[in-house]
């Protein structure tokens, strides 16, 4: 079976062409400048994974841009995303600041991108 | 009107705009020996468009990794910060003269004028706004710029709407697309005028089809519905002439239009001041130093031309913040005049001209998708410089390194350096 991707890694964003076998197992990749294309094309076959950014409320109203400090499994984006969304962060918070810890059980923490 | 005198102070290197651009000249000046800096931002805090841009994708060239907007922001902030480059925000430089004299006003101090030693542009850009785009029907709310739409939801946690059609694939609308879905929105639709989008291929992958939003290409809107506020938009598809075809309009119910139809340096400061503006990018026409026709005033990032990437921009900012200071020490030394000329496949190059003999990197963007094509660069009979390039596209800027070499070659030659595709 053949798949075609474009790789979000970069800002190139190369044409990727995959050869799965019958268990959606990459056979090959073909068209990635580099090795995190074919490392890319994998996971988007297997297990696709997406670092969500978003913004989360502080107690006093305001927003503070946060994001995933990795990657998620893209299925479970909207589930980060609710999780972000009943969340109240403190009015001091500062860029790097965990806001929440292992989010959903991910590995991932939603981390402050801004300070407040 | 108070009778008191103009304050008036003196100041070697005046930078307007605190944005990725005036951030990174001021850090490169500093980092080249200079002190005496201040950078104007109107904004109350250094950044610039970074601030409300929160998704990542920054930074992979300047830094190696993967940065969120305001994370990229505060990279060159701490710089400024942590070198002590004074700068003033909420400040707003009103006019700049030929003899660099950069009146600007703020609350606490008034109008106040700065004599500078030398200058560099780094207002940046701002979206094209719906007017210049004519579309029939009547003005409801609901209605914004993709940026403006980001500005809300990112800095001030309000959603502009319920469901929503974009128009224009530009990268922010792309990614807006993403944002409004993302915080519960319905995005139905995103309606690209051209055959192509002018975003990057990774958006239209990870903002449109991760969601499953359609990207309507060669369809526009022909008319806004709704008297208070937005009820609907008629699109349509184009034909080759972009007009649109009647028997495809189609009524699309929304709440929200949003508008991602393109980017224009900010150059009435530039304009006032007297430096001519070249005619595709709308910014000024400079040579490889970043130099504009008025000695000593530099431009650098969006208000130069549009980039794709702040990676680009901090990158050219740093040659107009090094080339300042070495026209403020009278080390600056233009002895060629080399015009660059693009073939109209090629649409533009930045720099014009070259007026040193120095590796120079120029940055093109071609006017539309070529397949297979060889980016040439010629001088009289001889082909200095020749690449293949399997696609090119208008949202992607393309560069191509001269030597000193090949410009010295030029110089002797004596002809213009001609950008072409073949």
């Amino acid at each position: 079976m053949k798949r075609e991707l474009t790789c979000i890694v970069c800002p190139r964003g190369c044409q990727l062409a995959c050869e799965l076998d019958d268990k959606g197992a990459i056979i090959s990749v073909e068209g990635n400048i580099c090795p995190r294309g074919k490392t890319y094309a994998v996971n988007e076959c297997t297990n696709p994974q997406r670092v969500v950014t978003s913004t989360v409320r502080c107690k006093d109203g305001e927003v503070v841009s946060c994001k995933t400090s990795t990657t998620i499994p893209k299925g479970m984006m909207f589930d980060v995303m609710k999780a972000i969304n009943t969340t109240l962060a403190e009015n001091n918070v500062k860029i790097g600041d965990v806001i929440i810890k292992n989010v959903l059980g991910t590995g991932a923490d939603v981390v402050a991108t801004s300070n407040r | 009107m108070s009778t008191k005198a103009l304050k008036e102070i003196k100041c070697e290197l005046v930078v307007v705009g605190g944005g990725p651009a005036g951030m990174a000249a001021a850090v490169a000046a500093y980092e080249e020996g200079l002190r005496d800096i201040l950078i104007l931002e109107r904004d109350d805090n250094l950044g610039g468009i970074l601030r409300q841009c929160i998704h990542n994708g920054f930074g992979l060239h300047r830094f190696g990794e993967e940065l969120t907007g305001p994370e990229y922001a505060y990279r060159y902030e701490k710089m400024v910060r942590e070198y002590g480059i004074p700068f003033m925000t909420d400040t707003m430089v009103t006019s700049i003269s030929e003899d660099r004299v950069v009146t600007a006003q703020n609350s606490k101090e008034g109008i106040f004028k700065i004599h500078a030693g030398a200058v560099v542009l780094a207002m940046g850009c701002r979206e094209r706004p719906k007017g210049a785009l004519n579309i029939a029907g009547h003005r409801p709310a609901g209605i914004y710029t993709a940026g403006t739409a980001q500005k809300f939801v990112n800095m001030k946690g309000y959603m502009p709407g319920k469901e929503v059609v974009i128009l224009g694939s530009g990268d922010i609308g792309l990614i807006m697309a993403r944002r409004m879905t993302l915080e519960g929105a319905k995005v139905k639709a995103v309606c690209e005028l051209m055959p192509y989008s002018g975003g990057l291929a990774r958006n239209i992958e990870q903002c449109l089809n991760d969601f499953g939003i359609p990207l309507m290409l060669s369809h526009t809107v022909v008319e806004i519905h709704g008297n208070d506020r937005l009820t609907g938009v008629t699109i349509g598809k184009v034909d080759e002439m972009r007009r649109p075809i009647p028997e495809s309009f189609e009524y699309i119910p929304c709440d929200t239009l949003l508008l991602s139809c393109g980017l224009i340096p900010e150059n009435e400061l530039t304009k006032d001041a007297g430096i001519s503006l070249d005619r595709i990018t709308n910014g000024a026409v400079v040579d490889g130093e970043r130099e504009t026709e008025i000695p000593g005033v530099f431009a650098c990032g969006n208000v130069l031309h549009v980039h794709d990437l702040v990676d680009y921009v901090s990158e050219e900012a740093s040659i107009a913040g090094k080339a300042a200071v070495r026209f403020i020490r009278g080390e600056g030394a233009k002895n060629v005049n080399i015009p660059i000329l693009a073939d109209g496949q090629i649409r533009y190059t930045v720099p014009q001209k070259i007026t040193e003999i120095t590796p120079t990197r120029v940055y093109f963007r071609v006017a539309d998708v070529y397949r297979d094509r060889k980016v040439t660069v010629t001088c009289g009979d001889e082909v200095l410089y020749q690449k293949k390039k399997q696609k090119l596209a208008p949202g992607e800027m393309e560069t191509v390194e001269l030597s000193a070499d090949m410009i010295a070659n030029a110089e002797k030659i004596g002809k213009a350096l001609e950008f072409k595709l073949v």
